[in-house]
């Protein structure tokens, strides 16, 4: 079998005149864990809907399992699990009554399924809980719950369309690491999220911007190959920080300048000359600053610096 | 194939019982339509309220009245003395029949002579005008003929009506409006029930997001389909042998044909509700637009065009073409035809085949969309 269990080229899906997906093109190797990044509404639910089946592409080629997604749709299906961002699970049903849904429906053996709900209750933290209306269950267990539906047929390949949207933090935590615990054990993950802390725990990402491809590489790829040029944040000790925002981002000397929280994230040319300048116009503008320093960009400095340039270059288009 | 479809029924039947007004509707509403319909809704006209100005008041005028005051069709409530009275009596609604006898009649009649008697409806109920007007011609027109016959036997001839008119009501001879009205009950209902349920269940599991998760499966549009109705299905076939039940038992109707016949048509006209709900199901997202078109394409056509209440074949032209696309104007043909005249499959078998096109149609187009939708 070969080593790529994901081919896509040149994916496109058009709504009439709106192109929600644009001659998208990425593979993803078998066990990863992709993860594919972007605003709301940039095109990552329709790429996974096509890619499970759900939606026609308007053109473009993608393969799953090794399964074209046109021609050989009942065969894709068999081999994915699919959660996606609202938790398909039935409210007005049990825990243990959604698990028999879905396991008849992927037409499993009574023996299997068993076997499968020992599993899911186990990994949700449900035993005991069989016999809970689902509506009863809160953000953390839904959620595992919804996964262990979807994988109630072991399939080699997931797709999970914002799986941790509304859970607390903890909770995220934890069902990353059943994520990679499955990745550890050879299922193709792939991820969508606008969650960049999350990113990082991707093998590799694709940054996604109205339906275009705009940037792709490991996490660390893409910090370092993208922002050439230094990253300087300026932490103050007093004052507001969107004064010092105005102060610096019409100096000429600044590339970038963006709002991070309390603190300021300025891209400039040359590092030394950059901290002096900094420092020289805002305590010439009679502001104090405690810290001025070289940082690494952040998935999410690289992530607004990208989306930045590829807004402007459809503005000059 | 079958074997897929039994989560999806398990899943349906345990919603369905988790879901009282839903529940209610389908079994509750059938029980208290058929209590109200067949009692209170009631087309014999009885007991029409008349008034008399009887300007003879002779043995003979009175003799003719006597028939009025003895039949079952008129209330003998009044006797004036001038139209004025009359008048009053119509404008307040106390009286809908007049009878003005004029001063000669008894000495007319005696003589021999031809008389006059007038009659007065208020027409602003025409349906019991109109009855009125028929039972008061033929009181009189009997009472005229009983007088020819009386005055040939005087004459010592014998003479018999040249025509004797005997009306004979078959299938139903106290032409009661509860055996008309709870055939077609059943047909109206499992539309009714059958279309909204079908198209609610569908168009719910797409808001809540659920659809999808199914749709992703190896399962095919046709096996989520029929998953989903047949628990309906079976919903339907209770509900209508309810009100077969309580037609049995409230109104004394009974089934004077096959029963096989009769329920191969509910079965049929069920399978056309259901596919004209998964239909709907296709149009729209939303549950509430859903609910509206399902009640207005059920409700309107199996009431008002479909022969319910209403004869078809008194509609205009345009609108009898446009009935035909109410299954149960068809279904009703099967129901009135097994149940009270006791047909057999070769008097139906047309509608058989029109109800088979509807389902067949409804449930193909929508697997067809449920497929297409995928784009």
């Amino acid at each position: 079998m070969s080593d790529l269990t994901i081919e896509v080229h040149d994916l496109t899906k058009r709504f009439g005149r709106f192109t929600a997906v644009d001659q998208l093109s990425f593979t993803v190797k078998r066990g990863e864990i992709f993860g594919f990044l972007g605003a709301n509404g940039a095109g990552k639910s329709t790429t996974i809907r096509m890619l499970c089946g759900l939606l026609q592409a308007t053109s473009g080629t993608a393969k799953v399992g090794g399964y074209d997604i046109t021609t050989q749709t009942d065969m894709v299906k068999q081999n994915i699990g699919y959660m996606s961002q609202r938790f398909s699970l039935y409210d007005d049903l049990t825990v243990e009554q959604n698990i028999r849904f879905f396991g008849g429906v992927y037409g499993l053996s009574e023996t299997r399924l068993k076997e499968r709900m020992a599993w899911v209750l186990s990994m949700a933290d449900l035993r005991g809980r069989e016999d809970s209306m689902t509506k009863t269950l809160s953000g953390g267990w839904k959620q595992r719950l919804a996964l262990g539906c979807a994988i109630l047929h072991e399939p080699p390949i997931i797709f999970l369309d914002e799986p941790t949207g509304g859970v607390d933090p903890i909770s995220r935590r934890n069902f990353w690491e059943l994520i990679n615990r499955l990745s550890g054990e050879g299922v193709t993950v792939l991820v969508t999220t606008h969650f960049l802390d999350e990113a990082e725990y991707c093998n590799d990402i694709i940054l996604i911007n109205a339906g275009r491809l705009i940037a792709a590489g490991s996490p660390m790829e893409l910090k370092t190959t993208h922002m050439t040029m230094p990253l300087l944040e300026v932490t103050l000790t007093s004052g507001s920080v969107v004064e010092v925002l105005e102060t610096v981002r019409v100096q000429p000397w600044a590339v970038e300048t963006s709002v991070f929280g309390t603190r300021l994230h300025v891209m400039v040319t040359e590092e030394g000359a950059g901290i002096r300048s900094i420092q020289e116009v805002l305590t010439g503008q009679g502001m104090s600053v405690a810290r001025v320093e070289r940082i690494v960009p952040s998935l999410e400095d690289v992530f607004l610096y990208l989306l930045e340039r590829d807004g402007q270059k459809s503005q000059a288009a | 194939m079958l074997k897929a479809l039994k989560p999806i029924i398990v899943k349906e039947f345990r919603q369905i019982r988790r879901d009282p007004t839903s529940l209610g509707m389908l079994l509750v509403l059938p029980a208290v339509l058929i209590i109200m319909v067949g009692y209170a809704l009631n087309f014999d006209v009885k007991h029409i309220p008349l008034v008399v100005f009887d300007q003879s008041g002779t043995a003979e005028s009175r003799e003719y009245l006597d028939n009025f005051k003895h039949s079952e069709y008129f209330d003998y409530a009044y006797e004036v003395r001038s139209y004025k009275e009359i008048e009053r009596l119509f404008m307040h609604g106390d009286a809908k029949v007049a009878l003005v006898i004029p001063p000669a009649f008894g000495h007319d009649l005696l003589a021999g002579h031809e008389t006059h008697v007038q009659i007065l409806v208020d027409g602003s109920d025409a349906n019991t005008a109109g009855q009125a007007v028929g039972y008061a011609t033929r009181i009189t027109v009997e009472f005229s003929s009983a007088l020819i016959l009386d005055a040939f036997r005087r004459a010592g001839r014998t003479f018999s009506q040249p025509i004797e008119f005997e009306p004979r009501v078959w299938y139903n001879p106290d032409l009661v409006s509860s055996k008309f009205l709870v055939p077609g009950l059943i047909g109206f209902i499992i539309m009714l029930t059958g279309v909204i349920s079908t198209s609610m269940t569908i168009v719910r599991e797409r808001e809540r997001g659920t659809m999808d998760q199914i749709m992703v499966s190896p399962l095919r549009p046709a096996q989520v389909i029929l998953g989903k109705t047949l628990p309906y299905m079976a919903i339907a076939l209770v509900a209508a042998t309810l009100i077969l039940i309580l037609g049995y038992f409230l109104f004394a109707i009974e089934i004077k044909g096959s029963l096989l016949v009769l329920y191969a048509g509910i079965v049929m006209v069920i399978l056309g509700a259901l596919g004209q709900g998964v239909l709907i199901s296709t149009i729209t997202e939303s549950q509430q637009v859903a609910f509206m078109i399902s009640v207005f394409s059920s409700l309107l056509p199996s009431f008002l065009l479909s022969g319910f209440i209403f004869p078809v074949a008194s509609m205009p032209v345009f609108l009898q073409v446009l009935s035909n696309i109410a299954a149960v104007k068809f279904f009703l043909v099967i129901v009135r035809g097994v149940m009270l005249k006791g047909v057999g499959f070769e008097a139906v078998w047309p509608q058989f085949v029109y109800l088979t096109l509807f389902a067949a149609l409804t449930l193909g187009i929508s697997v067809k969309r449920f497929q297409k939708r995928a784009q």
